[in-house]
């Protein structure tokens, strides 16, 4: 089989997953982009590894690996977005702005936490 | 030991004495006094003793280098000629004089252990410039007096007064400095060493190259030490120091610095005519004009400093027409007797609590409260006034019968211009050195009106100090036929025309001042019965009875008088003394006005010579305000284009940050789409490379 | 969706036609074009559950793709985990966060523009340069199949023992990181806080 046929069709889910990640709103359907763009990779890696007949088939071993990292990073990214979403009530990802220049906090209780720097 | 060992221990012993002094005047109060006074007193006794050792006999020259300095090599050398002792031996007499009064007149003084530390150093420096042989090392001499006397001036810095005049005196020798410095290296350059010897030698063989150029710089330097005009200003303003500083630096050290520099190197100002004759000029100008401003002051530690300049004038005139041995006499008779004077003068501060004329002259019997002074200050202006046979008289004779030979052409150094200014203005400065002395003794011990308050007597630091300086300020001119050998060997002797000149011109001032002095006391006592103030139970006494008969005066009489009194009440109210240097508390001094003979011999003089004949003014606008417009404009320039550069430095990457905070949005996405979209575009670059590359 | 496919079709469609194709690999190119669709949709619907649903397509497609590449044992931890975990906690996190049922306008941010320009160039940039790489290589699928379970699992146990133990570490780690941070603030904290305070009244 040729090769670019695993590769072209990597690199385009890549590249799928990236305008997710970019262009998604709500965080899960961020994670759900990371999720194709880390199958895309493994796409690759069961590709290569096949096409070089490695010996210790590496490519395979660093997939399980990718898989199981994957599971974990789901897990951590999702109680992650469960915090936000039960402190902010959005899990929205274009809404948590507090790195922006001269945010004001988004609750009203504490809006004297952090001094007015625009001016 | 030997008599260089002696010598080098002069200046050392009162250098270690201000070391000491400073370090531990503040844990050691008790041992402040014997440190002020022991060194310098070793320091004057050794002084003697070098000066017998020497003997007037051929210098004695030593040099040790420390380390080489290149192509001019700098020693540490010590030349004593008979000069340099026995100007050693004034400054160290006076300064110890002046220590030992400073004891009591500053006992109650917080600061008094740096000030008789800073005295100590200011000797040890005057030493080293006396005793150095070596110019770079007499210049550091000569710059230590330089801060020590900025220090020592401005001792009473809470008065403004004190600070602008410290500030003053020293940037005006600065002034000098400089163009001094100038002309040392310069006579370093054509000699090839900054030794004195060395420099004689090159002088009496014709190697100088420069000689007018490199005098006239050295006579800047000169002037500003010496307070020569144009640059005598600071000398007045620097009463504002303490009296016994005064009588320090203004008549026995630094200021005879200058002279003693000139008298050192005098072949070399010789080399150069035209030096010479601008140091003529110099003097008559210093002479006649601080005569004349001495006569109009108020202040009686001005008037003494204006007779320092005139007195300094004369030693200047001497060296103008080639005899040091006249102008090194001059110095050290000088120097007694200018010390006396001050010293006395700090006396009677002290007893009258005012340093105004005026206000002395209002009291009775100021000679009274303090009799030492009385006599001791009428020895000092006696010899000022160069009667004979006072100290005063011979050196002023000396400087005048060179001035006189030079001016009958019979020098072969100076020419006769010179000798016929300095004979001139000698003479004439002798008749206003008469006037304004007998104006000051008037005034300060013929005083009448309220008593003198009483303090007491002076301690005996004080007057015993006094009577110690008259006995030079009476011997001295009479001693100096024993003292030939010193002054190489010449007879300092008056000669018959010139003592009939000098003296006749001082007692003419004396009887036109005494008598200008009587009509202007009975206009006086006229003005206080007029204004119908009697002093009650007063009866003036002194030689113008007709006082208190004047009193019940017809109205018709006393009117033209009154307006003239009250005109004259308003000009001593503006007369006031500049530094009110008050020991302890004394009562108001009465007003009224005073009988100055100055003003009537002055006339419409008297106004320009009370202000100096104005050059303060004239400095004023010619360097001050120019400085300080140039100042305004450096600070506008700074302000408004310098800092336009520097604001527009900050606004520019300030509007560049403005632009890039916009982009600081707080959206995560677009922060990661431009991290990628760089990621990519690096990608695409280094594939394009690659490609590029593998083609190639 | 057609804006992002625009582009990318022709290239499909070229690496498709200059080539001989076999069976397996008009099966793979199938199989690819759907995953690639079903991806497509993913990121592009409206609809936050059908993107997860949608997700499932796409990945489950990825399990295909490596059984063809006679990656089996691979292809079946994918369908385990992927198909039956990931999504599952996607679609539960989905649940958890309120998200709407049915279509929802402002699913994509105001950066889409944006982020079609970069994955659009990235993507291109890929492709280009992996079609340029590897246009003459082919990949040998006779022989013993290379994923076999038993193959896996010998490499596994044999040369990358370590790693694994490693990986389940982490694997811990994140399990106890998901459970604190996930955690609600309890009425057991606030106890806990009083037992700190009372301890300190009885020292």
């Amino acid at each position: 089989m040729h090769l670019a046929y695993p590769a072209v069709l990597a690199a385009l889910l890549f590249a799928t997953g990236l305008y997710g990640v970019l262009a998604r709103r709500n965080a899960i359907l961020v994670l759900m982009s990371v999720e194709l763009m880390l199958n895309a990779v493994n796409l690759n890696l069961v590709a290569f590894d096949v096409w070089l007949r490695d010996t210790l088939h590496a490519g395979q071993a660093l997939t399980l690996f990718t898989i199981a990292i994957a599971a974990a990073e789901i897990g951590i990214g999702l109680a992650i977005v469960l915090m936000v979403y039960r402190n902010r009530g959005t899990s929205d990802v274009d809404k948590l702005r507090d790195t922006a220049e001269g945010h004001e906090p988004a609750r009203p209780d504490d809006n004297t936490a952090r001094p007015e720097v625009a001016a | 030991m030997s008599t260089t060992t002696l010598a080098v221990l002069v200046p050392v012993l009162p250098f270690l004495g201000a070391v000491a002094g400073l370090l531990l005047g503040r844990t050691a109060p008790g041992l402040v006094r014997p440190l002020a006074i022991l060194p310098t007193l070793g320091a004057a006794v050794l002084a003697v003793f070098v000066a017998v050792r020497q003997g007037g006999g051929p210098a004695i020259e030593t040099a040790t280098e420390l380390t080489p300095t290149g192509s001019v090599p700098i020693d540490l050398s010590l030349y004593l000629d008979g000069f340099a002792v026995l100007v050693a031996v004034l400054v160290g007499v006076v300064a110890t004089c002046v220590q030992v009064y400073s004891t009591a007149y500053l006992r109650d003084d917080p600061r008094y252990p740096s000030y008789a530390a800073l005295v100590s150093l200011f000797t040890s420096a005057m030493l080293l410039v006396v005793y150095s042989g070596d110019l770079m090392v007499l210049l550091v001499g000569w710059e230590v007096m330089g801060i020590c006397s900025y220090f020592l001036v401005g001792h009473y810095w809470e008065t403004e007064a004190a600070r602008s005049a410290s500030l003053k005196a020293f940037l005006v020798t600065k002034l000098g400095d400089v163009p001094f410095l100038i002309g040392l290296f310069a006579l370093a350059t054509d000699a090839d060493s900054f030794q004195i010897t060395k420099i004689l030698r090159t002088v009496a063989s014709g190697g100088l190259d420069h000689p007018t150029l490199i005098a006239l710089l050295l006579l800047a330097g000169v002037a500003g030490k010496s307070a020569q005009f144009p640059l005598h200003t600071w000398l007045p303003d620097a009463m504002a120091g303490p009296t016994p500083v005064s009588a320090l630096i203004h008549a026995a050290t630094m200021v005879a610095a200058g002279i003693y520099f000139v008298a050192r190197l005098l072949p070399v100002f010789e080399a150069s005519r035209a030096a010479l004759v601008v140091m003529a000029v110099m003097a008559a100008v210093t002479m006649v004009g601080s005569a004349l401003a001495a006569l109009a002051q108020d202040d009686i530690k001005r008037v003494l400093a204006y007779s320092t300049i005139g007195q300094l004038g004369y030693m200047t005139g001497a060296l103008a027409v080639g005899d040091r041995a006249a102008a090194v006499f001059h110095l050290l008779s000088h120097g007694a007797f200018k010390a006396l004077l001050f010293l006395g003068a700090g006396v009677i501060i002290h007893a009258a609590g005012t340093n105004s004329l005026a206000a002395m002259s209002r009291m009775d019997g100021l000679a009274k409260r303090i009799p030492d002074a009385f006599w001791t200050m009428t020895i000092a202006l006696l010899a000022l006034a160069a009667i004979p046979p006072f100290a005063g008289f011979f050196s002023k004779e000396a400087v005048l019968v060179a001035a006189e030979q030079t001016a009958t052409g019979h020098s072969d150094t100076a020419p006769g211009a010179a000798g016929w200014l300095v004979l001139v203005a000698g003479v004439l400065t002798a008749l206003l050195t008469a006037a304004y002395a007998t104006r000051l003794w008037l005034m300060a011990f013929r005083g009448r009106g309220a008593a003198a308050p009483d303090h007491g007597r002076e301690p005996v630091a004080m007057t015993g100090v006094l009577w110690l300086l008259a006995v030079p300020t009476v011997g001295f001119g009479l001693a100096a036929g024993t003292l030939a050998d010193w002054f190489g060997g010449r007879e300092l002797t008056p000669t018959v025309a010139t003592s009939v000149l000098g003296t006749g011109a001082a007692l003419i001032g004396i009887v036109l001042t005494y008598g200008l002095w009587q009509r202007a006391a009975a206009q006086a006592a006229a003005a206080v019965g007029a204004t119908a103030a009697p002093a009650p139970g007063k009866a003036p006494a002194g030689p113008a009875t007709g006082a208190p008969g004047t009193a019940p005066a017809p109205a018709s009489v006393a009117a033209e008088e009154s307006a003239e009194s009250a005109a004259l009440a308003a000009v001593s109210a503006a007369e006031t003394p500049e530094v009110a240097e008050v020991t302890h508390d004394h009562p108001a001094v009465p007003a009224g006005p005073a009988p100055d003979p100055g003003r009537a011999l002055l006339g419409p003089l008297h106004r320009h010579a009370a202000d100096g004949f104005h050059l303060d003014a004239v400095y004023d606008r010619l360097f001050v305000r120019p400085v300080r417009a140039a100042a305004t404009l450096v600070r506008f320039l700074d302000r408004e284009v310098v800092d336009t550069y520097v604001r527009g430095a900050g606004a520019g990457p300030r509007l560049l940050g403005g632009l890039v905070r916009r982009a600081q949005t707080g959206n995560v996405q677009s922060y990661l789409s431009a991290l990628l979209a760089g990621a990519v575009v690096l990608a695409i670059a280094t594939a394009v490379l690659a490609n590029v590359n593998a083609g190639s | 969706m057609s804006i992002a496919t625009a582009p990318l079709a022709p290239l499909a469609a070229a690496g498709h036609g200059f080539l001989s194709p076999t069976g397996v690999e008009i099966a793979f190119v199938l199989v690819g074009l759907a995953t690639l669709g079903a991806a497509l949709v993913t990121v592009t619907t409206k609809q936050l559950v059908h993107a997860a649903l949608w997700l499932v397509v796409a990945l489950g497609g990825i399990a295909v793709e490596y059984l063809l590449l006679t990656a089996e044992f691979i292809a079946w931890v994918q369908v385990l985990i992927y198909l039956g975990s990931v999504v599952v906690l996607l679609l539960f996190g989905l649940m958890l966060t309120k998200a709407p049922i049915g279509r929802s306008p402002d699913a994509d941010s105001g950066n889409r523009w944006v982020a079609l320009g970069v994955a659009g160039l990235a993507g291109a940039t890929l492709v280009w340069v992996v079609v340029d790489a590897f246009r003459a290589t082919w990949i040998d699928l006779d022989g013993p199949a290379q994923g076999s379970t038993k193959v896996t699992g010998e490499i596994l146990f044999q040369h990358w023992v370590l790693p694994f133990e490693a990986l389940s570490v982490l694997l811990l780690a994140a399990l106890i990181g998901a459970i604190v941070l996930s955690r609600r603030n309890t009425a057991a904290e606030e106890a806990a806080d009083a037992a700190a305070r009372t301890g300190k009244g009885q020292r």
